[in-house]
């Protein structure tokens, strides 16, 4: 039986770890792949990277980055950000990505999912969403883009179950409102997507204790748990998560 | 003489070549059968898909030599689709009820995996994460030149949407269970194919690959060089 994942993610901005409070205030956390491998040795099921820059002048950067993480972790790892098009993820793929995570370029142009799960398996694409609950309106969500800049007003639970049917692997999933708060995964909104699509669902953005993190999977019905800060400043050690799921009776890799 | 990472032009190869370079070996990222028919040992890597990979090897000369060279016992480690491709024939990537021809070594073909349950429950596919290895018991002795010092039950990490479907039971090793429990090891001789990824499964993923070059090392076919047995 798949073990539940606990996912470090790593927001990184010219080649250095960073993350926000609500993606702004940004703090400087170091190095991506050393910290990423530090995170395999902790018992990481993954990690992702996102690079939240993705200006075109540095992207050699974050492929160079990429190509490091393939030799240095032993471990799968995602690269998010900066995709336009499918050479950008060929490009990626070539560096020694296992998976890409597409956000606003999939929002823009859907084919790009399906192309790229036909280059490269659906396994390796990831779709990232950025979604805010619409307030007053219940449970309703709507889809960001642009690192939470945009609203598109389309509903995030819709745009979850249309990226599955372009062929996205995964579901990234990130409640704009939990995110940076450390008071848990929005639930209802993870559960929602968890129930329309029959690929794996990553819950992100809101943990800030060990019970959240259970939470995600046994109330959110998450398939892996994402978080990033708690990691980097040393609030919790992901083996510290997995042992915690552990004794909540959730599956996990401890050994 | 040196561990070829056969390379065909489908994907990153670093991190397998990398888990080979730990592991004590000399390593080569190769396409071209002349390098392949002089391997030490062969590592057929799992980028791409099956119909695509086998078009490729055939066309370039890959797939003829790596027939000759698993029958002159030449160690062989299929990953993923490289124990896809240890088959006769998959359908990955072909039109329905059309069949890639595979190396060919093990009877039997290789088909999308099963997504429902005996009790009519419906899993992911594809299969992505860490899954528990479970030893076929009475395989211990056979598991041990890649399993040394590993327990039966261990995680590695698995992403795929095809398995192997051997017409030989004797072929395979252990398993693995998602919607159905299918193989995810075969062996036959010096020949072996593991579903996951050691590349990708942390410390006991490197374990299987220090294992697999020491196998390699001392030969191949009857070589236990570990001289210990897997933990059940």
């Amino acid at each position: 039986m798949l073990t539940k994942r606990v996912i470090p993610c790593l927001d990184v901005k010219d080649g250095r770890v960073v993350k926000g409070v609500n993606f702004v205030a940004l703090r400087d956390a170091g190095d991506p792949v050393d910290l990423a491998a530090a995170y395999d040795i902790q018992g990481a099921d993954e990690v992702v990277f996102l690079d939240i820059t993705a200006t075109h002048e540095q992207r050699p950067t974050v492929i160079a980055m990429a190509a490091r993480a393939s030799e240095e972790l032993h471990i799968p790892y995602t690269v998010g950000g900066g995709f336009h098009e499918l050479a950008d993820i060929r490009t990626m793929i070539a560096a020694g990505a296992d998976k890409v995570s597409l956000n606003s370029a999939a929002f823009r142009k859907p084919e790009l999912i399906g192309l790229a799960a036909a280059a490269f398996g659906s396994q390796a694409v990831l779709v990232a969403i950025d979604a805010r609950r619409v307030p007053g309106a219940g449970d309703r969500w709507t889809v960001f883009l642009n690192g939470g800049r945009i609203n598109t007003d389309t509903d995030a639970i819709a745009w979850a179950a249309a990226a599955n049917r372009h062929g996205a692997g995964e579901i990234l999933l990130t409640s704009m409102d939990s995110d940076g708060v450390k008071d848990g995964f929005d639930l209802a909104l993870t559960r929602a997507v968890a129930r329309v699509v029959d690929i794996p669902v990553i819950a992100s953005g809101g943990v800030g204790r060990l019970e959240h993190f259970a939470a995600g999977i046994l109330e959110g019905e998450a398939d892996a748990v994402l978080a990033a800060s708690v990691f980097h400043f040393g609030e919790m050690t992901v083996r510290q998560v997995k042992e915690y799921l552990a004794s909540q009776g959730i599956a996990v890799r401890l050994d | 003489m040196a561990f070829v990472v056969v390379d065909y032009c489908k994907g990153n190869l670093r991190s397998m070549q990398r888990g080979l370079e730990l592991a004590g070996a000399e390593t080569l990222i190769s396409a071209d059968p002349v390098a392949i028919a002089h391997a030490e040992a062969i590592v057929l890597p799992g980028v791409g898909a099956f119909a695509d990979a086998a078009t490729f090897m055939h066309e370039s000369g890959q797939m003829a030599v790596i027939r000759e060279r698993i029958a002159a016992q030449v160690p062989f480690l299929g990953v993923c689709l490289g124990l896809h491709l240890l088959f006769e024939r998959g359908e990955e990537g072909m039109d329905a009820g059309h069949w890639a021809e595979g190396l060919g070594i093990l009877r039997g073909e290789a088909c999308r995996i099963q997504s429902i349950d005996a009790q009519g429950l419906s899993h992911k596919v594809p299969h992505v994460g860490w899954n528990q290895v479970h030893y076929r018991s009475e395989r211990s002795q056979d598991l041990a030149p890649l399993f040394a010092g590993i327990e039966d039950g261990s995680n590695f990490y698995f992403t795929h949407s095809y398995q192997g479907v051997p017409s030989n039971e004797t072929d395979v090793l252990a398993e693995v269970t998602h919607a159905q429990t299918f193989p995810c090891v075969v062996r036959r001789g010096s020949t072996f194919g593991v579903q996951f990824h050691p590349e990708k499964s942390s410390h006991k993923g490197l374990a299987v690959l220090r294992n697999f070059v020491r196998f390699a090392q001392a030969g191949g076919v009857g070589a236990n060089p570990c001289g210990e047995g897997v933990l059940t």
